[in-house]
């Protein structure tokens, strides 16, 4: 099975970029492993069932347009929330920011947002609160942080405790109580794609001490 | 948005930055793959006619390795500044463009890369000339060779020389071209073994 970065061509495999190749073996159910290259790259491009951070940029009619830093903007329709209905529409307004996924994400058309799963729940979905700091980082950080049993996470969340939300289009959403321990834990973060775990862990104790 | 990278073949060296891909204005929209630009910006002066054909030939080789159908409507934007010129400065292009594109994560065919030849009055080959010998030279071949099978994506000749002459440059900067994309495959290792 070809993952990102390899493509099929004619009776062969063409690798399409640079990075690690990895391979995950065969699950019980899975047919066949799945090979795939891991590269390092600060632009987004939209695919089906990612969760991202957009930003809305305009109303048009039924639809809200969100800034996913794709090469297009995503559209969302106002019925895509938890519980929403023509009567009772989402309150939404331009500059806020909206967790959702991917709907439609192809290259030939322009793609979809929801902000509910496939039973109708938000899951976690939806327009993101007040306060808080937005910033971006690069996709592969994103794709550290989201393995499971992150190492970064679990240390900074003995620091102070924080709201996060990442988004796989490289955005990450940081609430902490004041605004100096925000700042802090995204310094942090975004310092953690260069910094060894060993430094990590220098640079946090020197923090929980002072 | 991407990548910054310098490579320089002696003092020459030119910093490349790609942009992509990006949503592009309407009247350069292609349905059906994406919208390739290079600028190539020389160190001192406006942009001349040299700049426009020298980026003619970049985008025409870019294209070639550049899976432009993954990314229709959109705009893929190489933007190249020459910090200094010491000779061989299109090759330099050449390997500052292929370096951008591999950096940037855009899906790519191949690599490529430049080599230029320079043939003296006594018909020796000289390899990444410089500025002197380029000036002293018969003719100056640049060629973009591929890292697939090492065929020639563009060539271009200033000077005269014979078909003999041309197929032994191109012989010789094939096998310069080893080093090339070996140099290529170290950097991008240092890359990927601090994550």
């Amino acid at each position: 099975l070809c993952g990102p970065g390899l493509r099929r061509c004619g009776a062969g495999l063409l690798v399409t970029k640079c990075g690690l190749l990895r391979h995950r073996r065969a699950g019980g159910a899975a047919a066949g492993g799945a090979y795939w290259v891991d590269s390092q790259q600060k632009r987004y491009v939209p695919v089906k069932g990612d969760h991202v951070i957009g930003i809305v940029t305009a109303k048009a009619g039924d639809v809200f347009k969100l800034d996913v830093g794709g090469s297009e903007q995503a559209s969302l329709s106002y019925l895509a929330f938890e519980g929403a209905t023509k009567r009772n529409r989402p309150n939404v307004q331009v500059g806020d920011l909206v967790y959702g996924q991917f709907l439609v994400a192809n290259k030939d058309m322009e793609p979809e947002m929801v902000c509910i799963d496939s039973s109708g729940r938000s899951s976690g979905m939806g327009i993101i609160g007040q306060d808080g700091f937005l910033f971006k980082v690069s996709l592969g950080l994103i794709r550290k942080l989201l393995a499971p049993k992150c190492e970064i996470i679990q240390e900074l969340s003995q620091l102070y405790p924080f709201e996060l939300v990442l988004g796989m289009n490289g955005r990450i959403w940081v609430k902490a109580k004041t605004v100096q321990q925000t700042l802090i834990i995204v310094n942090i973060l975004e310092a953690c794609e260069y910094m060894t775990a060993e430094q990590r862990k220098q640079a946090l104790a020197r923090l929980s001490g002072t | 948005m991407t990548s910054l990278l310098s490579p320089s073949p002696g003092d020459t060296s030119v910093l490349a930055g790609l942009y992509g891909p990006v949503e592009v204005k309407g009247s350069k929209e292609l349905p059906d793959r994406a919208a390739l630009e290079v600028l190539l910006r020389p160190k001192v002066g406006l942009p001349g006619v040299l700049e426009r054909s020298r980026e003619q030939l970049l985008r025409q080789t870019c294209e070639a390795v550049v899976l432009g159908g993954l990314h229709p409507r959109t705009a893929i934007t190489l933007v190249l500044q020459v910090l200094s010129d010491a000779g061989s400065l299109l090759s330099c292009c050449l390997n500052a463009a292929c370096m951008g594109l591999l950096d940037a994560g855009l899906p790519l065919t191949s690599l490529f890369c430049g080599v230029t030849c320079a043939l003296d009055p006594d018909g020796a080959i000289v390899l990444d000339p410089t500025t002197r010998q380029e000036r002293d030279a018969r003719a100056v071949l640049t060629f973009a060779i591929d890292s697939a099978e090492r065929k020639v994506l563009a060539t271009t000749t200033k000077g005269s020389c014979s078909v003999e002459e041309m197929q032994q440059c191109l012989a010789a900067a094939q096998r310069a071209a080893d080093t090339i994309f070996q140099f290529y495959r170290d950097s991008v290792r240092r890359r990927y073994s601090k994550s």
